[in-house]
């Protein structure tokens, strides 16, 4: 096995220290080293989104970027968005429209949603579309997620204006 | 002692969150590739990049010295196994050639992706390092791709097969050249239904460990109980020493109902080392080996008299198996043959189907599993009739409807399907699609250079699958009963688990069956459990394919909680001192008709069934089984409309609107419907305009990534416009039919229907899918007689 490298990541707010070897990628790393399952892996070539997460703020591919490359990154995951009690909202629009079936991309379109609305706090439909392109699900032909995303866009539109 | 608040009434039929959404979009859903045992050993799979050849020699010498690694075998090493790979289709008095099939290949490889051996060590990367340094010769042999040139002679895939034909199959209904002979008109066409990947984004994943004489395998499957009963009989196991779990599935589509080579693999494996053993699939992997779908190429025929009356409807298929028959890889175009004439009237019905091996992965039952490629063929046919007779395409449906009165209808194809009302849900799907607007628009895009059309689909489907007398080894030659198991069990403090033989992966049966169990009981769905995917938990089940698992499982949930309430109203009846049958079950309360409020709530019946304080002779507990083998299939329908535009310039093919009404019977959760039909009609526009398995010449895989096949994105895909008739089904007491597969059913008819009529006044008379930029664009530059 070849040499490894220290790596300190912050993740979902803890800090850690890991041992990694150079080649390393960051989805290996956040499920194999740190638990964190909750990020998925469904191909490799970069095309379905399963494991984005969020580095620095960006939504990011977590299997197109090497564990070293996020050394001193603060990376967010799906465990770190909200819990069972303490929903995010974009996981409560994604449960209350019927967004997901199987939810194996469930966590990557979150993540890639609300990296969306940071940027964009009120997109349009065709907006939606083309930002979660990079997201594939099998499952629901989207309709329902983008209904989501549009939901948790407009619920959060509100709470700004109230 | 009730942790049981006051319940709501009425959840049947209400659009209810799921029950399995909080650990989904949280991230605490347990898939297979989630779970870790200490002490385990990475799988890497050595695979053929050949399509045929023979292997001469395996030296794994390099691989085992490998850091971290623990053990290299090939098929030599396994020749302790019970047997081959299972192809559970045998249909009585027909021959089918049956090839052995390895989950290490033995002598010969024979697609692209065949396994030749595995590597076992420490790390998941290192196993992958380790397998490139097993260095396999092989001598390459002629691979035969094309399926019509492979039934023409050899190459053989199989030498020792000494043909490629591996069975022929027919379905008569009436005399098809009497039918002919009445008509006035004959349309043909050539309809090749393409081969398409079953790509759930969860690859497959098993995990085994064997451990003092027992057997866990954790695998993503949609059929862990036939895994079960097939890893015991080939690795000599008794069955009750097997445990087989299927945690959080990713998704199948029918690529999940299989019993496949890494499972047997594993298991094998763990025997072998003592160690837990994890394969994961790669993207890759998947592509080129997880079985294939669709791949038929079909002669189809029809007549009908100059009104537009069908007289008669004959196929020819040719359905390519790739290299091995899997499961029910044979049985696939036969599930077809019953629904060939569709929702219409047609008197004569024939299917021939021969199935051919070709070099390439094996096709098996994805999503649809015959009825899309039936559907597909029928509706295109009959569009083209429509042309041929200068009859509107939605009067030539209404004319050929099997009106509702016939109901329950003896069809053709000699099965009785057992309700509908077509003319209904066309109309419903007129109420949203005007047509005659439609088509002036249509005329006027048309001066400006911009080509749209518009397409139908009405359909019927057979689903539910069931009934075991008619699939089973006597009928169509299941070698199983595809009946459904169900056990109900009131805990003490009055919540309920239910479990389950099916085994669903994100159709929201926990959300379902929790509502139907919630009514009957009179409890809040929220204390209602089910638990399904683990052989060791409940009785024997058989899965969830096919749209069965409400109609056959949900059924077998309800005849079960039926008995438990059964049970119920005796020790109520006796508390009350009332007779059973006076009691009722409202507002969450077991009571005395007439007199509501000295009633029980769940909680107490339970408490009193727990304590033994039942009547006398009964016994203690609320605990039921039962196992439902329904008397017929069920057979939804529906009418959809596709409305799409053609760039004449590029070919390109831009789905505007998509409008579905589909009729599943009695809707338990419409949200959960809708959300199926979605996900099924994109399945479909998937494979009408992007998705296409392509091998070369060679039989080399072409499309093996997501980079080269193209599943649709949120940026291709419309938002769909749904409605829905409830026509319920005579066959089960929920009145529900199956809703998995309708949409991909019905839609690359409606897409490819709508691209036709957006090319007809530019010549082109008949285009098959994958309707791509580039096939399009020929297909036009072809009708100009232009070169392309």
């Amino acid at each position: 096995m070849s040499s490894t490298v220290n790596v300190a990541l912050n993740v979902n707010g803890v800090e850690h220290d890991l041992a990694v070897e150079p080649r390393l990628l960051l989805v290996h790393a956040l499920r194999d080293q740190l638990g964190l399952t909750g990020t998925h892996v469904g191909c490799d070539t970069s095309n379905c989104g399963a494991c984005t997460v969020h580095m620095n703020g960006e939504a990011v591919k977590s299997c197109t970027v090497l564990a070293v490359q996020a050394d001193g990154a603060e990376v967010t995951t799906i465990e770190g968005l909200g819990t069972e009690d303490d929903l995010h909202p974009m996981q409560e629009a994604f449960w209350n429209n019927h967004g997901l079936q199987c939810g194996y991309c469930t966590p990557g379109l979150i993540m890639a949603s609300t990296a969306l609305l940071s940027e964009n706090p009120n997109p349009s439909e065709d907006e939606v579309r083309h930002a979660l392109e990079g997201n594939l699900c099998r499952c629901t032909g989207y309709h329902n997620i983008i209904k989501a995303v549009l939901d948790a866009a407009s619920k959060s539109a509100s709470e700004v204006s109230a | 002692m009730s942790i049981v608040g006051d319940p709501p009434t009425g959840h049947v039929g209400q659009a209810m969150r799921r029950k399995e959404d909080p650990r989904l979009i949280t991230g605490r859903a347990r898939y297979v590739d989630d779970i870790s045992l200490p002490g385990t050993l990475w799988a890497a799979i050595v695979r053929s990049p050949e399509a045929h050849a023979k292997i001469v020699s395996i030296d794994t010498s390099a691989a085992a010295d490998y850091p971290g690694v623990h053990a290299v075998f090939t098929g030599e090493d396994m020749s302790d196994l019970g047997g081959p790979l299972p192809c559970a289709w045998v249909p009585p008095g027909v021959e089918v050639q049956n090839p052995e099939h390895w989950p290490l290949a033995r002598g010969t490889v024979n697609h692209v992706g065949d396994p030749v051996a595995v590597v076992l060590g420490d790390d998941r990367y290192a196993v992958v390092d380790a397998a490139e340094q097993v260095l396999v010769e092989y001598e390459s042999l002629p691979a035969i791709v094309d399926p019509e040139k492979a039934l023409e002679g050899g190459p053989f895939v199989h030498d020792s097969i000494g043909t490629n034909k591996v069975h022929e199959w027919s379905l008569p209904g009436g005399d098809v050249e009497a039918g002919f002979a009445e008509a006035d008109t004959i349309v043909e066409r050539r309809v090749v239904n393409h081969r398409i990947a079953g790509a759930p984004i969860e690859p497959r994943g098993v995990l085994a460990d064997y451990r003092a004489g027992s057997l866990t395998l954790w695998t993503s499957t949609q059929v862990p109980h036939f895994v079960r009963l097939f890893m015991a009989l080939l690795l000599g196991l008794s069955e009750d020493h097997v445990r087989v779990i299927a945690p959080e599935v990713g998704g199948g589509f029918g690529s999940k109902l299989q019993v496949y080579g890494e499972e047997l693999l594993a298991c094998w494996c763990s025997r072998k080392v003592g160690r837990p053993v994890k394969w994961i699939e790669t993207r890759s992997e998947n592509m080129a080996v997880s079985h294939h779908g669709r791949d038929q190429i079909a002669y189809t025929k029809m007549g009908a008299k100059s009104d537009g009356t069908i007289t008669a409807f004959h196929v020819k298929i040719i359905a390519d198996f790739g290299a091995y028959n899997m499961l029910l890889t044979p049985l696939i175009p036969s599930l077809g043959a019953f629904v060939m004439g569709g929702c219409y009237k047609i008197p004569n019905v024939q299917t021939d189907i021969t199935g051919v091996f070709t070099n390439k992965c094996p096709t098996d039952a994805i999503r649809g599993a015959g009825r899309p490629e039936a559907t597909h063929m029928l509706e295109l046919t009959l569009d083209a009739m429509a042309h041929e007779l200068e009859i509107d395409r939605l009067e030539i449906r209404r004319k050929n409807f099997i009106p509702k009165e016939d109901f329950p209808a003896a069809v053709a194809t000699g099965v009785v399907y057992d309700s509908g009302d077509y003319v209904k849900t066309l109309d419903t799907l007129l109420q949203h699609v005007d047509v005659a607007a439609f088509q002036q628009e249509q005329e006027q895009l048309r001066a400006q250079g911009i080509h749209r059309g518009i397409g139908f689909c009405t359909y019927t489907e057979i689903c539910g699958l069931a009934p075991s007398r008619v699939t089973g080894p006597a009928g169509v030659g299941v070698q199983a009963g595809l009946w459904e198991s169900a056990m109900i069990r009131v805990h003490n403090t009055g919540a309920v688990t239910v479990y389950t033989g099916t085994s669903p992966h994100g159709q929201g049966l926990d959300t379902a069956m929790a509502q139907i169990v919630a009514d009957k009981l009179g409890v809040d769905p929220q204390v209602v459990e089910v638990i399904h995917g683990d052989t060791a938990t409940g009785p024997e089940g058989r899965g969830t394919y096919g749209s069965r698992s409400l109609a056959t499982g949900g059924e077998a949930v309800a005849r079960a909680t039926d008995k438990v309430v059964a049970k119920a109203k005796k020790i109520v009846a006796a508390e009350l001192e009332a007779a059973p049958e006076d009691i009722e079950v409202a507002d969450g309360k077991f009571s005395v008709k007439g007199s509501p409020d000295k009633g029980m709530a769940m909680a107490d019946i339970a408490g009193i069934a727990y304590i033994g304080a039942v009547p006398e002779g009964m016994e203690p507990g609320l605990e039921e089984t039962t196992f439902y083998d329904p008397e017929n299939f069920v057979f939804p329908f529906g009418a959809h409309a596709c409305i799409v535009e053609v760039d004449a310039d590029t070919g390109k093919v831009t789905v505007v609107r998509y409008v579905a009404v589909d009729d599943c019977g009695r809707a338990i959760n419409p949200m959960l419907i809708d959300g199926q039909i979605h996900g099924g009609v994109a399945y479909g526009i998937g494979q009408a305009l992007y998705e296409r398995i392509h091998y070369d010449d060679e039989g080399q895989l072409v499309t093996g990534t997501f980079v080269d096949y193209a599943l649709p994105t949120a940026a291709e895909l419309p938002s769909f416009e749904l409605d829905r008739t409830e026509t319920p089904s005579p066959v089960n007491s929920l009145g529900v039919k199956g809703v998995g597969e309708a949409g991909t059913i019905a839609a690359s008819a409606a897409v490819t229907n709508a691209v036709l009529d957006a090319l007809r006044p530019l010549g082109v008379e008949f285009i098959n899918m994958p309707l791509s930029p580039m096939r399009v664009w020929e297909a036009i530059a072809e009708a100009k007689g232009g070169a392309a």
